[in-house]
This record gives structure tokens, C-alpha cells and sequence, in this order.
């Protein structure tokens, strides 16, 4: 060997190949496209009619909440803020590893991404999908939804600029949109793919229409890599606003518990911690039941596993933070607002919240249960959970406020169950629609990053030159 | 491989772009203009259950707007007319007329003539006729020159942001209140000077937050 194959050979994606089972642009196209062709697994058809049905339990749901108004709801007088708000931070905050791993993970050139990123991409989408509807019904007279944004009108109602509500409108907005172009222009090549592979006349035109005419060249490839790094800087510093501004809904009311400068940090945190548990949850089923496994690799999942463990001491840090500045900071009501977060009424939520996100991330330590895929399937099903319930305990601060006469125990009914059971439905069924019809893998991304696609590949084990 | 689209596919975006901008310019103006108030609701004139002529009343025999709807000073509302006010005058004026056969039958039986109602507030807005009238705003200014019609009409908008219009800046609506029902009254050279004093002494200060008309 001579230097510069020494030198290659030292790169970490040398140590382990990002792409298993020696395959070929051939073989990459031919696994990935093959799911979209033939006809859906009896798992498939299993799944999506569970989804669909949940999502008619949905719509039924909000038809009846739309009729009776939120009172269907357990929203109770200082809780105003019930599961609705908790659905929505959550939702969000699931969305964020999508932009995380598209945007950032690639301008940070961390080219593992790229055999999990359309994945997660998609799942941030749906997932924004899932979160937009909740401050929607939230809303009560979903009519007038349209208010907040600034549409000129007969009554002169403008929006409140100064309101972090508005913001967050507009912050969540933007991300969708955002998210949705990177998506579709990461989309634009493998679409082509499926295009040229397609036998019936109905796919030959559809994917021909959104594929955009796409043929390849060398100059299409040039604008196509200029517009996918300038969405990407776009939708960098969308990872870091969004939930900073979701956040601020919280932060910017007068509330013990809530009035902290450390949210916006701790929810960024927590978004990408959650985030990637779901893609994690996702990826682990998607992976066997579509036969990825070679173009997934332990190796992904390790370093998912990674931004994990980081995240999760993230939001540890964060908790313990709050509470001792609460402490540190003398106020009495800072700090009985967190004494009765950890020994109150909601004391079990509490420490539901503690033990998923901070307990158990902690395991990721240890390189053995990294590359365990139970392990890993499970932890990242209690991060979520735990997640969801780090929001109810911020929402539940509500209960009990600084009038003792007013404080209230808020309990959901079985329409705030439901409601949040019935979004996993509109959720799931995208999902599996996307899995069905569209690649699942970004083929041309991967194929970037196998040894063929090295322009000194083929000379080294020839002896370089 | 054959190509799956013809070539007049291409001119297909350019098309949809012009569309979408001809089409989003008309679906805004539409309801800019159609969806306003100020076509919906302007020129509101329903037929009354008696042909009672305003321009005759007001108008040509010069009664003032207070002598029937007598709670305009003093309360929220102006007050419709019962009955009996009409008959103040019928029994003596045309007490015959074919037209105002419905008018003795409600004075005989003491059941109210059914008028139907033209300016209508939402009921989730306070409007107070009193306030209005007391600092100097003319009937004109909401219910237009009621002394020239003979059925009445809504002349004016009522909505939200032409109550806005004015409770922002009030002074070109002001007027001396012995001048409030006077519908042939016309600014002076020196309005504004009138105006400013008027807001001044009476520390005029319309609310503009929700909670001023959604109580």
C-alpha cells in the first residue's frame, strides 16, 4: 500500500463500510425502488387499515368537537392548556430530527445521513401535519382560524406581532413549508428513477410530472446540488427557531415554572432527542419489514444512538438546572413550583419524565447496548413517552398557580384520548403511504457514498498512482 | 425509450403560473369586493309591514328624529316607536287612510305593529346610542340622510373596521349636539379647531381595545 491508500484507509468510513453487502448502484436501486413495485404486504394492508381507521375516528372526533366546542375536553379553569397544547409541543418536537439530519447533518458533511435521511424527512412532515392540527382545534372556533394570519379584512383584525402564539404560527408555518421543498427536491432524482423503471402507463405520468423532467446531466446535477445546499442553509436555522419559539409560548408568560430563559435551549434539546427516537422506532421496523438492513446498518443506529445519549444529557441538565435556580434564585413561588412538580399531584408524571429521558438514554454508554436492537427499539419508545410527558409536566404547572383558591386537578377525557390516539392514525397512514409508493431510501444519496462513486475507487487495490 | 409526454408539455408550468396569478388576483378581489360589508349589507331595505315615509315625517314636515325614537339621549338603544306615538297625530291626521289600517288595528288591540329591524349589531357588540349622540356624533354619520328616504335603507357598512375608522380618529364626525339631529348641517371652514376643542373638553377618548364594544 502505498501513502494515499494508507491515508484513505485511516478515514473512519473506511473502518466500517457505511454501506453493507458490497453493493453496486445496480443493487441499490433495484432494493430500494423494488418496494415501491408489485403489490403492498398483507402487513402493509394490516397496518394501513388499522391507521385509516383511527383516522376515521379522528375526523368523527373533531366533527363532534367542532359542533360542542372544547368543553368536550378536560380543560378545567386554570388549566386551559390541556393535552391539545402537549400533542402539539410533542408532535413538533418530533419533527425536528428530519431538518436535523437533512439540513445540518449535511452541511456538517456527515455523509451517514444520507441512508436515513428521506425517512426522516418524511417523518418530520407528517409529524408537522399532526402538530398543526392541534393548536388548530385548540383554537375552539376553528373558523376563524384564518385570524392569525394577517389577511386584510372588514372587522380590521390584526394579529398581535407582540404575541409568541402569532410566532409560533408563522415559526411552524415556515418549517412546514420549508421541509416540504427539501424533501421534494431530495426527491426529484429517485422519482426520475422510479419513472424510468415504471411499467404501467398511470406511473410512467405521474412520477413524469414529479420528477420535473429529470434526466440526470451533468448540468441538472449542478443546479440540483446548488439548490439542495441552499434549502439546506435555509432550514438550519429552522431546527434551532422553531422550537425555541414554541418554547416561548410558555416563556413568555408570567408563570413559575415557565418564565425561564433556559427553555428555548431545553426544548431544542428535546425536540432532536425526540425526533430521533421516532425515526429510531420507525427506521427499527422499516428496516426488517422492507429487507434495508444492508443499507441501514448497526452503524446508523450507533450514532442515532449517540445523538441520543447527547440530547438526553442535554435535557438532564436542563431539569437539574431548573431546579436549582429555583432554589438558587430565592423566589418562593420558583421554587414551590417545582417542589410541587416533583412531590405534587402530578408527582408521577414527574417522574415518569425523569426516568425515560434522563435514566434511560444513559444506557447508550455502553457500545454493547448501542448496537443491541432491542435495546435501542425500546429505549427509544420510553424516550417518546418520556418526552410527551416532560410537556404534560410543563402544562400541568398550570394547576396549580399562584391563587391556592383556584387550583384545580385537570384530568383528560376520553375525547382528549382519542383526539391524540386518532393523530398516530392521520400520522401512520401518511407514513405507510409514503413507504408504499415513494423511495423510502435516498437512492441517489446513497449511491454518492459507496466506494464506487470514489473517483480514485478501482486504483487503489491496483496500487494507486 | 419513447417519451412519455409531448413536447407542449413545457409551455404546461408557464400556463399554470399565469393561471395561479390571474386566479389568486381574482378569488382576492372577489371577496374584496363582494364579501365586504359594504355590499352585502349597504342598501339592506326591507319592506315594512306599513308604508311610513321617513322623508315625508322627518323630511318634508320637519319632525325631529327624538320625537319618536326617544330613548336615543338617554340608552343603549333608540327605541322604535310604539303604537301610540303614531297616533298622537292620526287620530286627527288622516284618520281614515286606507295605509294606516294596520296602525288603528294595533292601537285597538294593543299589539305592536311587527317593523322590521334594518341596522342590526351582532349581539356580541355593545354600541351605546347614548354615548354616540351626547359627544356630538350626528345620526347622519351611521344611518346616512334618513330625512330623504322614503323606505329606509342601511346607507352605511356597520362593520368593524368602519366603527374602527372613527373611534381612531373622531373629530371629522363631531358636531355641536344641538346639531346631532340635524341632517342639513355642514361643517365649518374651522372644523378642526371646533373638533379638537370638543375632543379636549369632553376628554373624547373612543375605545379601540376588544373589551370597548366586546363586553
Amino acid at each position: 500500500m502505498n501513502e494515499a491508500a494508507k491515508r484513505l484507509a485511516a478515514i473512519p468510513d473506511r473502518l466500517e463500510p457505511m454501506i453493507e453487502g458490497d453493493p453496486t448502484f445496480e443493487t441499490i436501486t433495484e432494493r430500494v425502488s423494488c418496494v415501491t413495485e408489485g403489490k403492498p404486504t398483507k402487513w402493509w394492508w394490516a397496518l394501513f387499515s388499522v391507521s385509516v381507521s383511527l383516522t376515521g375516528l379522528l375526523f368523527f372526533q373533531l366533527a363532534y368537537l367542532f359542533w360542542e366546542g372544547t368543553g368536550i375536553w378536560g380543560l378545567n379553569n386554570p388549566v386551559g392548556w390541556g393535552w391539545a397544547i402537549v400533542n402539539f409541543v410533542w408532535w413538533v418536537g418530533i419533527g425536528h430530527a428530519g431538518t436535523l439530519i437533512s439540513a445540518i447533518l449535511f452541511l456538517l458533511r456527515q455523509r451517514w445521513r444520507t441512508s436515513i435521511n428521506r425517512f426522516a424527512e418524511a417523518m418530520t412532515i407528517f409529524a408537522v401535519i399532526c402538530a398543526l392540527l392541534f393548536p388548530t382545534i385548540h383554537v375552539g372556533r376553528v373558523w376563524v382560524i384564518y385570524w392569525v394570519m394577517p389577511i386584510p379584512n372588514a372587522m380590521a383584525m390584526w394579529p398581535n406581532f407582540r404575541s409568541p402564539l402569532l410566532w409560533d404560527s408563522f415559526a411552524v408555518g415556515t418549517y412546514f413549508t420549508c421541509s416540504l421543498l427539501f424533501w421534494y427536491v431530495g426527491l426529484v432524482p429517485d422519482l426520475a428513477t422510479l419513472r424510468d423503471r415504471a411499467k404501467s402507463r398511470i406511473k410512467k405520468i405521474l412520477t413524469g410530472i414529479f420528477s420535473l423532467g429529470w434526466r440526470g446531466g451533468n448540468r441538472q446535477w449542478k443546479h440540483y446540488e446548488l439548490a439542495y445546499l441552499v434549502l439546506a442553509g435555509i432550514s438550519t436555522p429552522l431546527v434551532l427557531s422553531v422550537h425555541s419559539i414554541v418554547s416561548t409560548d410558555f416563556a413568555t408568560s408570567l408563570l413559575p415554572g415557565w418564565h425561564t430563559t433556559i427553555f428555548p435551549p431545553y426544548f431544542v434539546a428535546g425536540a432532536i432527542f425526540s425526533g430521533f427516537a421516532m425515526v429510531m422506532t420507525l427506521t427499527l421496523i422499516a428496516r426488517v419489514a422492507f429487507n434495508l438492513k444492508e443499507i441501514i446498518t448497526l452503524r446508523h443506529l450507533e450514532l442515532m444512538c449517540k445523538v441520543m445519549l447527547l440530547t438526553g444529557s442535554m435535557v438532564g441538565y436542563a431539569y437539574s438546572m431548573e431546579f436549582f435556580i429555583a432554589w438558587y434564585s430565592g423566589n418562593d413561588y420558583e421554587r414551590f413550583a417545582f417542589v410541587n412538580r416533583a412531590f405534587g399531584p402530578y408527582a408521577w408524571a414527574y417522574w415518569i419524565m425523569i426516568s425515560c429521558n434522563v435514566l434511560v438514554p444513559q444506557m447508550f454508554w455502553f457500545k454493547k447496548l448501542r448496537r443491541s436492537i432491542p435495546v435501542m427499539f425500546v429505549a427509544s419508545i420510553l424516550i417518546n413517552v418520556g418526552m410527551w410527558f416532560e410537556r404534560f409536566v410543563i402544562v400541568s404547572t398550570l394547576s396549580r398557580g399562584f391563587l391556592p383558591s383556584s387550583w384545580d386537578y385537570y384530568s383528560p377525557t376520553l375525547f382528549d384520548i382519542g383526539i391524540y390516539v386518532g393523530s398516530f392514525g392521520l400520522f401512520f397512514t401518511f407514513f405507510l403511504l409514503f413507504l408504499k409508493f415513494l423511495p423510502m431510501v435516498a437512492m441517489s444519496e446513497v449511491k454518492g457514498i459507496l466506494p464506487q462513486a470514489n473517483p480514485h475507487h478501482g486504483h487503489i487495490s491496483e496500487g494507486g498512482h | 425509450m419513447a417519451q412519455i409526454f409531448p413536447r407542449w408539455v413545457n409551455s404546461i408550468p408557464l400556463v399554470l403560473a399565469a393561471v395561479a396569478l390571474v386566479g389568486a388576483a381574482s378569488v382576492v378581489g372577489f371577496f374584496w369586493y363582494y364579501g365586504s360589508p359594504k355590499y352585502t349589507d349597504v342598501g339592506y331595505r326591507p319592506t315594512q309591514p306599513v308604508p311610513y315615509s321617513h322623508k315625508t315625517h322627518a323630511g318634508d314636515l320637519g319632525i325631529d328624529c327624538r320625537y319618536c325614537h326617544v330613548g336615543v339621549e338617554s340608552q343603549a338603544v333608540a327605541s322604535v316607536p310604539p303604537t301610540q306615538t303614531c297616533m298622537n297625530c292620526h287620530t286627527l291626521v288622516l284618520p281614515e287612510s286606507d295605509s294606516l289600517t294596520l296602525v288603528r288595528q294595533s292601537w285597538s288591540t294593543n299589539e305592536p305593529i311587527e317593523w322590521v329591524r334594518i341596522h342590526n349589531l351582532p349581539d356580541f357588540v355593545y354600541f351605546d346610542h347614548s354615548i354616540h349622540i351626547n359627544r356630538g356624533v350626528g345620526c347622519i354619520t351611521c344611518h346616512g340622510n334618513v330625512a330623504q328616504m322614503i323606505e329606509v335603507q342601511q346607507d352605511k357598512p356597520l362593520s368593524m373596521s368602519w366603527c374602527l375608522d372613527c373611534h381612531k380618529n373622531p373629530g371629522p364626525e363631531l358636531r355641536p349636539t344641538n346639531q346631532v339631529t340635524n341632517m342639513k348641517w355642514e361643517k365649518g371652514e374651522d372644523h378642526k379647531t371646533f373638533s379638537s376643542r370638543v375632543i379636549e373638553e369632553k376628554s373624547i377618548n373612543p375605545p379601540i381595545e376588544c373589551s370597548g364594544c366586546h363586553r
